[in-house]
């Protein structure tokens, strides 16, 4: 177990420096400066800015530097929002993008185990036929669109939630169920499947003949087993919470990780593109190690080992 | 015993003619044998949902890529202020909404007869902002998310089908170092690969294709590469290659057929992943931009307006999302069709 | 033998299916009584399964039961409801599958899993439960019980799972224990041990056994008397010695033709397949694959003919008219040593 940890942080560091050394040397790459959308600066100007950002030292050293830098949390300073340390940027805004995430991630993978398992047990009726139409639907609408509806009838129309911007738990529903929905739409494909195959399984049937009812097979075997695979959902969930927050945040105003990205993408501001590529790899690959762990405390089949290559 | 209840008869003991002795022995196979393709065919087409996806898939798919010689692109967007943001008007039909009537503050009127525009001017799905046809727009666009979309995934199937193979055949530690590669480039999220490609090749078509392409390729090789271990210990890959065949001669003729069924599934899912990325993309405006057209573009520009006019969103959104679904049934039924013990 | 304790009144089931209806069970009559081990015998397909899956009340949910009656202390389980149902399962009535790997929870501890029914029907508290699961684990023979009680399924091997499912059906001390093909999936050397528990288990706890099997090898040392099943029907049964050694039924002679013994040379195989039961032949249904068929099989079906008190075979060779035919020299070899045995006993 230990051995197996060890190895598994070593792969993390290992990913995390490759992603932030490719990044780094695309960034130096790329044509322009920080200041090449802006006024026209006196080389004098251009030269006082590059020593502020460092820019006036060898490529490599620029390197060696960030990469210390960000050992010690240091990302840098962005070009673009008034020269604030991109690690404040983050900091001030992840509130928002976690809460999101966390609350969306809740959201559908509890209706999703809900809906999922009572169409696997009520299968082949109405109930079964109508959760799998929505799901393949829930799959089909992109988040955005759904959130651009949402944002008109729901709040516009209808008023129940505000429009957009970031304040009390209100602001966050309508954005929570449009993040959510794809999650909740493949936990319950995914959760249906796996409780079809479950129910089928010889243990249920043994479960049936030892007396017990609906509530207690369902309860203590069924929705057990066929909740654990579903840890391993929970990486490429992340991901496209991560994928969504930039759009979602953007259409519903809402100042956080997301938003941020797509504005430094936008107006090329690299500092801050690094800091937030670096922070989604880094919450990525620390919620795979996670699950990975979870998946061996709660499936007793799995053992932790260091080499099972 | 009671024999009185059956109707016996003095040659009731004789005993039976044994002419079906010889169909006795040999095990008559009643239904025809069907080969797996035909057999995974037949199963689809039982599947309405799927066979009616295909359908649709294969509509736009003609309707789109049929339309190049009528609809000259950079004519669509040349600004043409005198028919902007007209709704639908469709010959013939009468329903509000689709009859060149739009609410406008709560009120239906004709916006055709407001703006002086002659009787015989229609647009089937009204225009956009600078008076292009959106039926045309939209044409346009599915064809060209489709094409960036089947471009990636064919990259995707060459780059993943390779590697898989490749990976899985040599074993040993060629795998082994190919595996903790793709270990790694899948713990990058698929976002970032694509938002950095899309920093150096500058937003375009091209761009979203290679990104989409090299994100998108380590499910596609997992899969390969699981079945490719597998199919390496069959009695008939160990003969070919006990007989000396060239391991591309075994990967093309064993390797290659064995597997396409999962080439075929997992394209169809990786395609509407592409479709979405593509729509995700534009949508936030680092991807394809105006002037260009593509569903994404489409559903960027009508969201802008889409309180005073929805049905400039509507309608690329109807699209896009009939195409997701199509895509999604048709993976559905194919995986179905194809390993028929997932079917339930 | 002891009291009756179940009685089998012409059972038919029905499968429903996009084909048809299938008549899997057709007309199935057997007892049981207190103490007994009843061996039902057939190929696969032939109903054995379905016949005691519909005692437990656990038939397929496209299954119907369309006639007949299955008393089981003067009443009639067909009617029960499924709560009344689960009052009976795992604890009067109880069941031992087929493949013990599959058959286990794989995440749940063994003895939660043994201590299931006690807590079910019995309304022990879990930890009283899991003292008598410790109980049931040693009496089915797992070493170390106390700690082993608290490991998974894939920490024991396939016969060691077989004991932990049977301790799972004994735990309640039912009345009878069914038992479906227990050792097919298991080596030969641990079938052995699982038939020689199950023996020594049924002393201990005065069960009485159905024991379901395709294997008529099995059959000899476990059961009292033995009911052949073919294409939903029973077609004989008497005791185990007069199935062994003076079948009637030209069925039961193929199955016993198709068993190794150490005499025989080379192994007979009954040929072709059991009839289609969507469209059941109208007379005998074994008449297609019956070297002895006569002109009346493929009309009537043959009423049960009575050999002796205990043996009824279901076929018109026993009719008077019928004309004398000579069975399979194996049959013959087993037959005269039926006689001596007659002639010993009197």
């Amino acid at each position: 177990m230990k051995k197996y940890l060890l190895k598994r942080v070593l792969y993390m560091a290992l990913t995390l420096f490759l992603v932030a050394t490719i990044t780094f040397f695309l960034m130096k790459l790329m044509p322009g400066t920080p200041y090449s959308n802006q006024e026209k600066m006196t080389p004098q100007q251009i030269k006082i800015m590059n020593q502020q950002y460092g820019l006036d030292k060898p490529i490599w050293l620029q390197y060696v530097i960030y990469i210390f830098g960000m050992l010690h949390g240091d990302l840098g300073t962005s070009f673009q929002f008034s020269n604030q340390p991109v690690s404040y940027l983050i900091s001030s805004r992840i509130g928002a993008s976690a809460q999101l995430g966390v609350q969306a991630m809740i959201f559908g993978v509890v209706l999703g185990i809900i809906v999922g398992s009572v169409a696997a047990i009520y299968r082949n009726t109405w109930v079964d036929t109508t959760a799998t139409v929505l799901s393949i639907i829930g799959k089909s609408v992109p988040n955005f669109v759904l959130a651009v509806l949402l944002q008109y009838y729901i709040s516009l129309k209808l008023g129940w939630f505000p429009i957009a911007d970031w304040g009390g738990f209100s602001y966050t529903v309508l954005p929570t169920i449009a993040l959510g929905v794809g999650p909740l739409a493949e936990t319950a494909r995914f959760i249906r499947t796996g409780m079809v195959d479950v129910l089928n399984s010889d243990y249920i049937e043994l479960a049936r003949a030892k007396g017990l009812n609906k509530f207690g097979i369902i309860y203590h075997h069924a929705l057990r087993n066929s909740l654990i695979p579903l840890v391993t959902l929970i990486g490429p969930y992340t991901v496209a919470l991560m994928t969504g927050s930039m759009v979602i945040e953007n259409i519903f105003s809402i100042p956080g990780i997301g938003e941020q990205y797509v504005k430094s993408i936008q107006t090329n501001d690299y500092p801050t593109i690094m800091g937030v590529t670096m922070l989604f790899c880094f919450g990525l690959v620390l919620i795979i190690l996670f699950t990975d762990i979870i998946y061996g405390i709660i499936d007793p089949r799995i053992r932790l080992t260091g080499n099972e290559d | 015993m009671a024999e009185e209840k059956y109707n016996l008869q003095p040659d009731s003991f004789e005993p039976l003619a044994q002419d079906q002795d010889q169909e006795l022995d040999s095990e008559k196979i009643a239904a025809p044998s069907l080969t797996f393709s035909q057999d995974a065919w037949r199963r689809l087409k039982k599947n309405k949902g799927a066979l009616i996806s295909l359908f649709i898939v294969l509509i736009m798919a003609i309707v789109s890529f049929g339309s190049t010689p009528f609809i000259n692109h950079s004519e669509l967007v040349k600004s043409n202020p005198e028919y902007a943001n007209l709704p639908a008007k469709i010959p013939g039909v009468n329903i509000n909404g689709l009859n060149g009537k739009m609410k406008v503050s709560g009120v239906w009127t004709d916006v055709y007869k407001e703006n002086g525009i002659k009787d015989n001017v229609h647009f089937m799905l009204g225009t956009d902002y600078l008076g292009h046809s959106l039926a045309q727009r939209i044409i346009y666009g599915t064809k060209i998310s489709l094409t960036v979309a089947i471009v990636a995934t064919l990259f995707d199937l060459l780059i993943g089908v390779t590697y898989g193979i490749v990976s899985g055949w040599k074993g040993g530690r060629t795998d082994n170092v190919m595996q903790r590669i793709i270990e790694i480039i899948s713990s990058i999220p698929n976002l970032i690969i694509v938002v950095l490609m899309l920093i150096i090749f500058k937003p375009g078509m091209t761009s979203i294709i290679l990104a989409l392409a090299i994100s998108e390729w380590t499910t596609m090789a997992r899969m390969i590469r699981a079945e490719t271990l597998s199919l390496k210990t069959e009695e008939y890959v160990l003969a070919a290659r006990t007989l000396g065949e060239s391991t591309t001669k075994i990967a093309w003729k064993h390797l290659v057929p064995n597997v396409s069924s999962i080439i075929i599934i997992q394209t169809m899912y990786t395609i509407p992943t592409a479709i979405f990325f593509e729509a995700f993309l534009s949508f936030i405006g680092i991807g394809i931009s105006a002037p260009q057209t593509s569903l994404g573009v489409l559903l960027n520009d009508g969201q802008k307006n889409f309180q005073f006019l929805p049905y400039q969103m509507w309608y690329p959104a109807i699209v896009l999302v009939i195409l997701m679904i199509a895509f999604n049934l048709l993976g559905d039924g194919l995986r179905d069709a194809f390993d028929p013990r997932t079917r339930r | 033998m002891g009291e009756r304790i179940l009685d089998v009144n012409n059972l038919e089931i029905n499968f429903h299916t996009y084909a048809g209806d299938v008549k899997a069970i057709r007309n199935v009559s057997f007892h049981l009584d207190k103490g007994e081990t009843l061996a039902i015998v057939g190929e696969s397909g032939s109903g054995k399964s379905v016949t005691t899956k519909s005692l437990m009340g656990l038939l397929a949910n496209n299954a119907e039961v369309v006639g007949g009656s299955i008393i089981f202390h003067g009443e009639d389980i067909l009617k029960k409801s499924e709560k009344q149902m689960q009052g009976i399962r795992g604890k009067d009535i109880a069941m031992i599958f087929q493949d013990p790997m599959t058959s286990l929870d794989p995440t749940m501890k063994i003895g939660r899993q043994i201590a299931e029914p006690l807590m079910k029907h019995k309304n022990v508290e879990k930890k009283k439960a899991l003292a008598q699961a410790l109980e049931i684990l040693k009496l089915v023979g797992i070493d170390n019980a106390e700690k082993r009680i608290n490991e998974y399924p894939h920490q024991f091997s396939g016969g060691q799972r077989q004991r932990i499912v049977i301790a799972i059906a004994l735990v309640c001390y039912p009345e009878i224990l069914i038992a479906d093909e227990p050792t097919t999936a298991l080596d030969v050397t641990i079938q052995a041990q699982i038939l020689d528990l199950m023996k020594e288990l049924q002393r201990k706890i005065e069960t009485s056994i159905i024991f379901i099997t395709h294997d008529l090898g099995v059959v000899a040392g476990m059961a009292n008397r033995v009911a052949v099943m073919y294409a939903g029907q029973i077609v004989e049964y008497g005791s185990v010695d007069e199935i062994f050694y003076n079948p009637q039924h030209p069925y039961t002679w193929g199955l016993l033709n198709s068993m190794p013994t150490l005499s025989s040379t080379d192994l007979q195989a009954i040929p072709g397949t059991p009839p289609d039961l969507l469209d059941p032949p109208k007379g005998d249904p074994f008449a297609a694959r019956n070297p002895y068929a006569m002109k009346i099989d493929s009309e009537e079906k043959p009423p049960f003919f009575k050999v002796s008190e205990t043996h009824y075979a279901s076929t018109w060779l026993l009719h008077p008219d019928a004309p004398k035919i000579t069975p399979p020299e194996e049959i013959v070899r087993r037959q005269e040593i039926f006689k001596k045995m007659q002639a010993s006993a009197n």
